[in-house]
């Protein structure tokens, strides 16, 4: 069972802001979710390996080439908060 | 000009009149639509038409209208994954598989609604509100490309492309009337199509029939660098066209006419099962025993891959932002504001299973179960041809009836999502009627054998006439 604050805090982790109104119908309708999930819990896995993806190619590499990139301008060209070729955002630390 | 029509009667057209003749009729119905399925029409898309008549018509769909999903990025066309939280954002690039259709001489009509994100069955999540069935238009469409489909059901676009994480190509195709593909995984470059699950995820075709699917799969399927899951393989889907399943092995796994099945769902399907038999296809019972389990399998893993691919809408560099005291309130309140109530669950929940002390409970166990349900594929595909049942258990629902229960939505897509956590391919075509709405045929694959399914459902299309079959109010 999630908590109330426990969603909160995912709300943290995920960077989704939620407040303590929305907690309660969060938690309500996430738990109902993962009671399905847990019915995975019938199956014995021990023994079975984790299928991460179904492509049979692993280390995909390519020749260290330089190309052209991007121009910076198109990079830059869905933002307004942009100062001298960088993306500006308020403090971080 | 006929509302439902195919690319070969397309190019006749073309032929007679002009590839802007038809871009500009395909334009007006668009705007008398009473279906919601666009949301934007390309502004360019009379010019580019205008061109591709004065070149001569160069390429295999040259002039050919195409419908796109807004999860797709179109260089210079509003890609917005039916988000508030990408509203205004313009792709500075195209998908690989536009620059494909463009090569090809294809007309981009526009971009179509969707589940916001992909996540859902629906269509209504959208931030444009819902997408209406051209069948019925107080009922859904499917989603998540419910749009692609809708449109292509209506007659607003010949052909389109949707993408499909756990069914969303397939339910709307099955839901809509139409044809739906979803590749198998690594068979179409995903480079520009938005990631919801990467993993499980793949871009496929919608149409009136399942020759254009092939025609479309000639363009937009193969090698592509920039996707690292892409696999470098020589195919042409269209030397598939061919009417002739006499020896096709069909497998009919029982648990796919589980609990919850539309009886005549289940009759249409059957049906379709004893005309394969008459044109020289025999069937076999088949057993999956992890079937139920793949559902959720699959929302575990979707929604883990989607916490960590939706990251990236965090104000920063495009689309909404909300400002605030420092970056993590800032992208906090952006996103908390940016993405509706589906999407926030995923992510939450994403977020939740990949976290320290559930991580082994919720996602490792999940990616074991997803082995168990791939060697149930591999196990009945070893024996037979193809796998046939219902793409989806019951017709489209009422608009409105499921939003509020998003456990009783996810349930909806317990046939298509086996697929997409084993990466085979599986099409969904026309095979009757419930209670007045279509119902798909599913056809599914061993990986990378499209050739089968599309003979298939070729096959099936040529002897039947389902497929003909018009909503009303479309010629």
């Amino acid at each position: 069972m999630i908590t109330k604050e426990e969603v909160e805090h995912i709300g943290w982790l995920a960077r989704i802001e939620i407040d303590e109104k929305e907690s309660d119908a969060y938690a309500q309708k996430l738990n109902s979710v993962l009671d399905y999930f847990g019915q995975l819990d019938e199956l014995d896995t021990e023994a079975v390996p984790p299928t991460y993806h179904v492509a049979d190619i692993m280390n995909v590499f390519r020749e260290d080439l330089v190309k052209p990139s991007m121009p910076q301008e198109d990079v830059l060209a869905n933002t307004e908060n942009k100062q001298e070729g960088n993306f500006k955002v308020p403090r971080i630390m | 000009m006929r509302a439902w029509t195919d690319i070969s009667n397309i190019k006749q057209i073309i032929a007679d009149s002009s590839a802007e003749e038809i871009t500009a009729a395909y334009i007006e119905a668009i705007g008398k639509s009473k279906i919601n399925g666009f949301i934007s029409v390309w502004d360019e898309a009379i010019k580019v038409a205008r061109e591709i008549d004065s070149n001569g018509h160069q390429g295999p769909l040259a002039g050919v209208p195409i419908a796109i999903k807004d999860n797709i990025s179109t260089k210079g066309l509003s890609t917005t994954c039916s988000s508030k939280v990408l509203q205004g954002y313009v792709p500075p690039y195209d998908a690989h598989v536009i620059e494909r259709l463009k090569e090809a001489g294809a007309v981009i009509l526009g971009k179509t609604n969707m589940d916001e994100f992909a996540m859902g069955t629906s269509t209504e999540s959208s931030c444009y509100g819902p997408t209406l069935n051209p069948w019925d238009l107080d009922r859904v469409p499917g989603g998540s490309s419910g749009g692609s489909a809708a449109v292509v059901a209506a007659g607003e676009a010949p052909v389109s492309l949707g993408s499909d994480t756990g069914g969303s190509v397939r339910c709307p195709a099955a839901y809509c009337g139409v044809v739906g593909l979803k590749p198998s995984y690594g068979c179409i470059s995903r480079y520009g199509l938005i990631s919801y699950a990467n993993s499980l995820e793949q871009i496929g075709p919608l149409a009136t029939n399942v020759a254009d699917i092939a025609r479309i799969m000639d363009v937009v399927a193969g090698y592509d660098h920039r996707d690292s899951t892409s696999i470098n393989r020589e195919n042409t889907y269209s030397d598939a066209l061919k009417d002739d399943v006499k020896g096709m092995t069909i497998g009919v796994p029982d648990e796919y006419f589980g609990e919850g099945i539309h009886k005549d769902v289940e009759k249409s399907v059957w049906d379709a099962i004893s005309k394969f038999e008459d044109m020289g296809a025999t069937y076999e019972k088949v057993s999956m025993p992890h079937t139920k389990y793949a559902l959720a399998s699959y929302y575990i893993i979707a929604m883990s891959e989607a916490s960590s691919n939706l990251a990236r809408f965090d104000g920063t560099r495009f689309g909404h932002r909300v400002d605030g005291e420092d970056w993590h309130v800032m992208a906090s309140k952006t996103r908390a504001e940016g993405f509706g109530i589906e999407v926030k669950r995923r992510v939450l929940l994403g977020t939740y299973a990949l976290s320290a002390g559930y991580h082994d409970k919720y996602y490792l166990k999940a990616l074991k179960v997803r082995t168990l349900v791939k060697q149930d594929f591999d196990k009945a595909l070893a024996n037979v041809d193809v796998l046939m049942a219902p793409t989806m258990p019951a017709p489209a629902f009422k608009i409105g009836e499921k939003i509020e229960d998003p456990l009783s939505l996810y349930l909806s897509d317990v046939n298509t999502v086996p697929m997409n956590l084993a990466g085979v391919p599986s099409i969904s075509v026309p095979c009757g009627f419930a209670g007045g709405m279509p119902v798909g045929l599913h056809i599914i694959g061993k990986h990378f054998d499209e050739n089968a399914i599309i003979k298939a459902a070729y096959s099936f299309e040529q002897n039947t006439d389902h497929h003909n079959r018009r909503p009303p109010e479309v010629a």
